[in-house]
């Protein structure tokens, strides 16, 4: 699937609630199921600065590909960085940088978006453009460094 | 005492909704609302008589530093203080700290003297020390703090010496709501010579402060925290200080002769307050002092500890709640955390149910690193909320149990 039909799939499955407690309800249960991150890369390099509970985030480049792992000590903000996971991971990096990441407003969850909300959600979004920039300069195609950002 | 729904009335926020749900405000702690009073001279300022005070020449001019100044003394009159000279606006709590450790400092303090704070306090009255002590050569000295959250008075009596050159403390814990025996810590520091600076920004607003009685030798409180505007906050310093101590702020108003060989300062209070000063919000807090004072400082004190014997009582049975801070003495704040739920959770949820608590460390990282905690839930009621809302609170935290476990 496309940047934009993972987008569009996420926004229909949150367009079904209008209540904030079951979209709440959907971002834990994703949070529960993101895949763990290796532990040893929950380490200060990895952490996302800016966001008031810690998130990790880990790049990885495959063939071209940049997948991504990541974890959180809160449950909603795990939930978040899994659907940008869903929707950033395992892409070009050409596609991470121009991609236009719409379902954020379309799924209300714009006013965390902003740089002085805590939870980062602008951060993280920041961090894997970065990420992606820097395999696209680098052209490294061997392992992720934490180090540089 | 109005009732209340007559207070409530008087702030009309507090009829807003949030995602359709009425507005729970517990966040006083951070900021408190604004009764229409206080709007309406903020109001009447801009449309009536906005002019720069001290300056003029001209009518509204004249108008606008007779009411500054009247501010002035309403806020002399509350604090209870002797005189108009020892009432210095600035634009906070923090201001006010900064210009003491800059102005004392440069002053009194040299290479080895100390300074004690608490282990409770602010980053605003922490930092500014350590920037003292770095530029001074001073070591910071902290009084540390039980399981309870109170100061341990044995262990201050320890720390306090002859090489200590003030006390920095607060009145209330912003994280915990714990209330600090001053009378004692000042007692027992002017037994031995030495200043001290009340931190009054979270004790204001919830009693009466006397600080003749109390004899520190500075207060500094925030407007906005006792339901005045933002951006005006107040120091109170003792004159025999604030003669001695030098401005910490070039600018207009506060000189009395400038020439480029020399210039000598105005007098008290005018000689730290540089530059034009946020007159309306000065003259908006004393609004809100009078408020204050119509509404009764010992109503607002007693109004506030039911609410807190409420709130302990409804949140004590929700299981996996715990209560961070349980002093005795406390003003009208909880602060908590559930089972193993991250705070930021519990607030999101509790935000999309119309509650307003703040999460986090509250600027007070000392206090979360002593209970080895990286931030908690703060529910910070003050005389305006009502039990139905603590219900609502309740109700909302079972939810957030419910959700994540």
């Amino acid at each position: 699937m496309t940047v934009t039909q993972v987008q569009d799939t996420i926004v229909d499955e949150f367009s079904v609630f209008d209540d904030w407690m079951d979209k709440y309800n959907l971002l834990i249960d994703m949070g529960k199921d993101l895949p763990a991150i290796d532990s040893k890369f929950k380490t200060r390099d990895f952490l996302i600065e800016g966001c008031q509970s810690k998130v990790w985030l880990h790049p990885e480049l495959r063939d071209d590909h940049v997948f991504f792992s990541a974890d959180s000590d809160a449950i909603i903000t795990k939930g978040i960085v899994g659907l940008l996971i869903r929707v950033l991971s395992g892409r070009t990096p050409d596609e991470i940088i121009s991609a236009e990441l719409y379902f954020i407003d379309k799924i209300g969850l714009r006013q965390n978006l902003s740089p002085t909300r805590s939870n980062g959600l602008l951060s993280m979004v920041r961090q894997m453009k970065l990420y992606a920039m820097a395999y696209k300069a680098t052209g490294d195609r061997h392992q992720a460094s934490g180090e540089g950002r | 005492m109005k009732n209340i729904a007559e207070i409530r009335a008087d702030f009309p926020i507090l009829n807003t909704k949030v995602y359709g749900k009425p507005l729970v405000y517990f966040d006083n702690g951070a900021t408190t609302q604004k009764p229409q009073c206080v709007i309406d001279t903020m109001n009447e300022v801009y449309t009536t008589y906005n002019a720069n005070i001290h300056r003029g020449v001209h009518a509204i001019s004249d108008r606008a530093s007779e009411e500054y100044e009247k501010a002035r003394e309403k806020v002399r009159s509350f604090i209870n203080a002797d005189k108009r000279e020892e009432i210095v606006f600035t634009s906070g709590t923090t201001a006010s700290i900064n210009a003491v450790a800059f102005s004392f400092g440069e002053r009194f303090i040299k290479k080895g003297d100390e300074i004690i704070i608490s282990n409770l306090e602010h980053h605003a009255n922490i930092v500014p020390w350590q920037m003292m002590c770095d530029r001074k050569g001073a070591k910071l000295k902290i009084i540390p703090v039980n399981d309870n959250g109170e100061i341990i008075p044995e262990e201050y009596h320890k720390i306090l010496s002859a090489k200590t050159r003030l006390v920095a403390v607060t009145q209330v814990s912003n994280a915990l709501g714990t209330i600090l025996p001053v009378n004692e810590i000042i007692e027992a520091a002017h037994a031995m010579n030495i200043p001290v600076l009340i931190d009054g920004a979270q004790g204001i607003q919830h009693g009466v402060t006397d600080v003749e009685k109390l004899d520190c030798d500075f207060y500094a409180f925030s407007g906005h925290k006792i339901y005045g505007p933002t951006g005006i906050g107040v120091l109170y310093g003792k004159e025999k200080w604030l003669t001695d101590m030098p401005p910490y702020q070039g600018g207009g108003d506060m000189v009395e002769n400038v020439t480029f060989e020399k210039t000598t300062y105005n007098e008290l209070p005018f000689k730290f307050e540089a530059g034009t000063m946020n007159f309306p919000g000065a003259i908006g807090l004393g609004t809100a002092l009078d408020y204050v004072l119509s509404i009764g400082r010992e109503n607002i004190a007693a109004r506030e500890q039911e609410l807190l014997e409420y709130a302990a009582t409804r949140l004590a049975g929700i299981k996996g709640l715990k209560i961070y801070g349980n002093s005795p003495a406390k003003i009208s704040t909880i602060s908590f955390l559930l089972n193993n739920i991250h705070q930021y959770d519990t607030g999101m949820v509790l935000d999309k149910l119309g509650i307003a608590v703040r999460t986090g460390t509250h600027c007070a990282q000392p206090v979360m690193d002593r209970f080895g905690i990286d931030g908690t839930v703060r529910a910070s009621m003050c005389f305006y909320n009502t039990k139905e809302e603590i219900n609502i609170l309740g109700t909302g935290i079972e939810k957030v149990i419910s959700m994540f476990s």
